[in-house]
C-alpha cells in the first residue's frame, strides 16, 4: 500500500480524495453541532450553507463573485502579456537576461500587499488599483520562471536547428517557444492560483465590492458562517479555474 | 578541388575553475574528396566529436580553419547537415514536420516541402509513420527520421556523430545498411564519427584513425572493398584483415587513453 511511486487506480484516487472531504465536513459538524465550539467563533456547516444560499438570493453575491473573477483574470492576463515575452527574451538572450535579471529578482521579493497604500494614493480605490496589486504580485514571478524554462531549452535541439539552417529568430520562434510552451502554460496555471491570494488582500482594504469585501463586511456582523462561505467560494472558483487550465493545457500539449 | 579541407585545426578548452587548459585536439589536417565516405575512428574522449563539431561550426577551432568548396566555414548552416548521437528530433513536430524543418527555414513553399519529405520518408523506410510524434518511435526510427531531416536539405556534406551509438546491435546493423544504401545510390560526401571498428570499415572508403587525447589523425587507411556492400562482407577475409590492422592501431590508443584517465 505504501510503495514509493506506485500508481493508484483512478477509482481509488477519486475515492480517497472524496473521503477526505467527507471527513473534513464530518469533523466540522461534530465540533459545531456537538457544542464543543461556541457558534460565535464557528458556525455549523448547515448554517453556513443556508447563509450562503441567502447571500446569492438576497444580497446579490454573484455580482461580488463576478467582480472578483474579473479582477483576478484582468490583472493576471495583463501580467502574462508583459511577462511572457520578456521572459522568453531573457531566456533566449543572455545579455537581456543580464540587464533585467538582478532588478526583477529584487522586485520579486517586494510583497504585493505592501504596495496597496501606495497604489491607493496613485490609482485611487477603483479597478486600476485592484488590477495593479495582482499585476505586481504575479508579473515578476512569471518573468523569472519563463526565463528559466526558455533558458533550459535542450542545447542539442538548438544545435540541430542551426545545422538545419535556422537563424536566431528561427531558433527562438520555432525551437525555444514551442519547446517551452507546455511548461509556460503550467507556470501560468500556478501563478493564477497565487493571484487569488492577492485579489482578496486587495479587496480587504479600500474596496466596496468583491468576495474579499464581503468577508470583511461579515466581520462587522460577527457572522463566521458568511466569512467561511466566502473563503470556500474562493476555493471552489480557484479549483474550477485550475481544472479548466489543466484541461486546456492537456488539449493543447498532449 | 577537394570538397572539404581541414587545415591545421586544433582546439584547446579553457581550464575549469582555474585548472589547466585541456588540449582536446592537436593540429589536424584532413582532405575530404567529393563523394568520399570517411569514418573517423577513435577511442572515447579523443576529440573526434570536437573535430566534427568544428566542421559544423558548432564549435570554433583554436587554430586553423575549415574550407567547404574552398569557402571558409564560419557559422553553422544547412550545407553541412548533421545527425547527432543523442535524439534531437523536435518533440512537438511529427515525423514529416521534422523532416520539413530545414526546408521551412529556407522558405520553401509547402507543396515542395511535402514532395521532398515524402521521398525521404520512403528512402529511410518510414512510410506510414509520417504523422507520428518522436516519442511514439523507437530509437532506430528516430535516428532514421533525423537522417532524413538532414538529407532533405540536400547538404554538401553529411556529418554524423556516432548516430547509431545509442542503438542495439541489430538495429545498428540495419541502420548501417540503410545509410550505405543511400550513399551508394546518391553518392553523398559523408564524414562519420564512430568508435566501432566494424562500423568504420563497413561504411567507409577511408578510415581516419585518431590518437588518444590530445587527438590527431595517426593513420588514414583506404578501404578497398567493392560496392554494393552486403552485410555478409563483415565475415570475409579482406574485412578481417582491415579489422586486424585497425584493431592494432586503435588498441594502442585505447590503452593510452585509459592510462591518461588513471594517471
Amino acid at each position: 500500500m505504501f510503495e514509493p511511486l506506485k500508481p493508484v487506480p483512478r477509482g481509488t484516487r477519486v475515492l480517497l480524495g472524496t473521503i477526505f472531504f467527507v471527513l473534513f465536513f464530518a469533523a466540522w459538524a461534530l465540533v459545531t453541532f456537538g457544542g464543543i465550539i461556541d457558534p460565535l467563533f464557528l458556525k455549523d456547516p448547515w448554517y453556513t450553507l443556508s447563509i450562503g444560499w441567502s447571500l446569492f438570493t438576497e444580497f446579490n453575491f454573484i455580482e461580488d463573485v463576478g467582480i472578483t473573477v474579473f479582477r483576478v483574470f484582468g490583472g493576471f492576463i495583463l501580467a502574462a502579456v508583459v511577462a511572457v515575452p520578456l521572459g522568453v527574451a531573457m531566456g533566449a538572450f543572455k545579455s537581456i537576461e543580464a540587464f533585467f535579471e538582478p532588478f526583477i529578482s529584487f522586485a520579486r521579493y517586494l510583497p504585493a500587499s505592501a504596495f496597496i497604500p501606495l497604489l491607493i494614493l496613485w490609482a485611487g480605490v477603483g479597478e486600476a488599483q485592484k488590477l495593479s496589486v495582482i499585476f505586481i504580485g504575479s508579473v515578476f514571478q512569471v518573468v523569472l520562471m519563463v526565463a528559466m524554462i526558455v533558458g533550459g531549452t535542450r542545447r542539442e535541439l538548438v544545435e540541430a536547428a542551426y545545422t538545419l539552417g535556422a537563424d536566431a529568430s528561427g531558433i527562438v520562434k520555432r525551437v525555444m517557444l514551442p519547446g517551452a510552451a507546455p511548461q509556460i502554460a503550467e507556470t501560468l496555471r500556478l501563478v493564477l492560483g497565487w493571484s487569488w491570494t492577492y485579489v482578496i488582500v486587495a479587496e480587504l482594504v479600500g474596496a466596496s465590492s468583491g468576495i474579499g469585501y464581503m468577508i470583511m463586511d461579515s466581520q462587522r456582523l460577527l457572522d463566521t458562517g458568511m466569512m467561511i462561505f466566502g473563503i470556500f467560494t474562493i476555493g471552489v472558483i480557484g479549483l474550477a479555474s485550475d481544472f479548466m487550465f489543466k484541461w486546456v493545457n492537456q488539449k493543447l500539449y498532449p | 578541388m577537394s570538397k572539404l579541407q581541414i587545415e591545421s585545426v586544433s582546439r584547446v578548452f579553457a581550464g575549469v575553475r582555474g585548472g589547466p587548459p585541456t588540449q582536446a585536439l592537436e593540429k589536424t589536417d584532413l582532405i575530404v574528396e567529393d563523394n568520399d565516405f570517411i569514418t573517423i575512428l577513435g577511442p572515447s574522449g579523443c576529440g573526434k566529436s570536437t573535430l566534427l563539431r568544428i566542421v559544423a561550426a558548432l564549435d570554433q577551432p583554436s587554430t586553423g580553419r575549415v574550407l567547404l568548396d574552398g569557402q571558409p566555414v564560419l557559422r553553422p548552416g544547412p550545407d553541412r547537415g548533421m545527425v547527432f548521437q543523442s535524439y534531437t528530433l523536435f518533440p512537438w513536430l511529427t515525423v514529416r514536420e521534422n523532416i520539413c524543418f530545414g526546408l521551412r527555414e529556407k522558405g520553401m513553399p509547402e507543396a515542395g516541402q511535402t514532395g521532398i519529405a515524402a521521398s525521404y520518408i520512403e528512402k529511410v523506410g518510414l512510410r506510414g509513420f509520417e504523422n507520428h510524434y518522436p516519442k511514439m518511435l523507437s530509437g532506430g526510427m528516430q535516428q532514421r527520421t533525423a537522417l532524413a531531416r538532414a538529407l532533405a536539405n540536400d547538404p554538401k556534406i553529411l556529418l554524423l556523430d556516432e548516430p547509431f551509438g545509442a542503438l542495439d546491435n541489430q538495429t545498428r546493423a540495419l541502420m548501417q545498411e540503410l545509410l550505405l544504401g543511400i550513399w551508394e545510390a546518391d553518392r553523398k560526401t559523408v564524414l562519420f564519427v564512430t568508435h566501432d571498428i566494424d562500423e568504420s570499415i563497413f561504411m567507409a572508403n577511408r578510415v581516419a584513425v585518431m590518437s588518444a587525447r590530445p587527438g590527431r589523425i595517426k593513420c588514414d587507411a583506404r578501404i578497398e572493398l567493392p560496392h554494393p556492400r552486403h552485410y555478409t562482407m563483415k565475415t570475409s577475409p579482406e574485412f578481417s584483415r582491415y579489422k586486424a590492422q585497425l584493431t592494432e592501431e586503435i588498441r594502442a590508443e585505447a590503452v593510452k587513453a585509459v592510462q591518461q584517465m588513471q594517471g
